[in-house]
């Protein structure tokens, strides 16, 4: 099973989803199957000038993701993500991590192929 | 010697007092519009351009084949314009400040120095003052590798040492605002008498005052507001040298194009006491340089 990342407001499965992708306040880390998580605050992304959806994305490679859900994801930041390798599933804003995990988990979400976002210090 | 014509705001009259000056300036002089986003001062000198010319920054491109992805020049880039995702090492051209360092610490040769466009250096003659200018490419998000490409073209005129220089510097007080008056040897800081006036001074004056230039003040739109700016001026110890009276036909000359000082010949002796003191300041710091 796919590991999947989720750009979350909080650590919880029923936090929001975050909308922003570069500068979530973190990602929640799902294992679809037995919905263990682990939470990956993205503080360091968040402070940064510029660079924060690459940094963001350099750290979800590195813990090995390889999907992501979120709600809106930059150029810059979609460019990383394509470059790792990890698949991006966009406009999941509104929902909590709970349902938007469930929805990728019945198939009711389809990849990305391009940025949703002109991205940028927003 | 170097003056730069400098605000925290926007709008205060940078551009006004630089071609007034210009007119009074009796030395030898060049002019440089370092305001690269949004120049201006051309329209209220005419000069005659004689050219213009791309301006670059070095900015590296990736020969996939001999990367290796040991990782030491994402790790150096500390603007996120290079990045190793395991297996593809990407390039953000746009994020990169031309710093040159993935460069010379790739140990498999696999960087090779590219170009990103900046925008254009253009120079001229207004009458009898040599002129220079930047224009920023639309879509650049950096001002500074342009506005040092200006002041460079300035340098290899070969007159420096000859002639002055005004600079009509950038708003604010960030990075290409400290960039335009860095090296110069007076700050001429415009404002008005205004509570965003009185703000946006105090930020100009606490971004430059470590730069350890003197600098003096000229309070344009004099009349209306109410005298905070002044205050501010006699405790942070800031000459005030000019009051630019506040006027609808001045503001009526500038929308036209026009120097203040032909417009409105009563203007020509607060310019001529302006570009004076000014001088003399600048000159000043030049013989003691560091004591300001």
């Amino acid at each position: 099973m796919k590991s999947i990342a989720v750009s979350a407001e909080g650590p919880s499965m029923d936090d929001p989803v975050d909308p922003r992708f570069g500068r979530a306040a973190g990602f929640l880390l799902v294992d679809p199957d037995t919905l263990a998580t682990e939470y990956i605050d993205n503080g360091a992304s968040q402070a940064r000038a510029q660079g924060a959806g690459i940094q963001a994305a350099e750290t979800l490679a590195r813990a090995g993701v390889q999907v992501v859900l979120t709600g809106f994801v930059g150029p810059k930041a979609f460019a990383a993500l394509s470059g790792a390798g990890i698949q991006v599933v966009q406009n999941l804003d509104g929902l909590t991590v709970r349902q938007a995990v469930e929805k990728f988990k019945n198939n009711a979400v389809t990849p990305s192929s391009a940025p949703n976002s002109p991205g940028g210090r927003n | 010697m170097i003056l730069s014509v400098a605000s925290g705001k926007g709008g205060t009259g940078k551009t006004t007092v630089s071609a007034a000056l210009a007119w009074a300036w009796k030395a030898p002089l060049d002019l440089m519009d370092l305001d690269v986003e949004a120049p201006n001062l051309h329209l209220f000198l005419d000069p005659e351009i004689e050219a213009c010319e791309k301006a670059h920054l070095e900015i590296p491109t990736v020969d996939a084949s001999r990367c290796t992805h040991c990782q030491m020049c994402s790790k150096l880039c500390q603007f996120k314009a290079i990045s190793d995702m395991g297996r593809t090492l990407l390039i953000f051209p746009e994020m990169c400040h031309g710093c040159g360092g993935c460069l010379a610490v790739c140990p498999e040769k696999a960087l090779k120095p590219g170009l990103r466009e900046l925008g254009e250096v253009c120079w001229g003659q207004a009458g009898e003052q040599g002129f220079f200018m930047g224009r920023l490419r639309v879509g650049e998000a950096m001002s500074p590798p342009l506005m040092r490409e200006v002041k460079a073209r300035w340098k290899r005129s070969g007159q420096t040492q000859k002639r002055d220089l005004i600079i009509d510097a950038p708003p604010g007080t960030s990075c290409p605002a400290v960039n335009a008056v860095m090296d110069s040897d007076v700050i001429c800081l415009v404002t008005e008498p205004t509570p965003f006036g009185l703000y946006d001074l105090k930020l100009a004056v606490e971004a430059f005052r470590p730069l350890g230039i003197p600098m003096g003040v000229v309070v344009n739109r004099y009349g209306v507001g109410d005298a905070a700016v002044f205050d501010f001026c006699s405790q942070a110890g800031l000459p005030v040298l000019a009051k630019i009276p506040f006027s609808r036909s001045l503001a009526q000359a500038y929308a036209n194009g026009r120097v203040l000082t032909r417009a409105e010949p009563a203007l020509v002796p607060l310019f001529r006491d302006l570009a004076d003191q000014l001088q003399r300041m600048g000159r000043q710091a030049k013989e003691v340089p560091g004591d300001a």
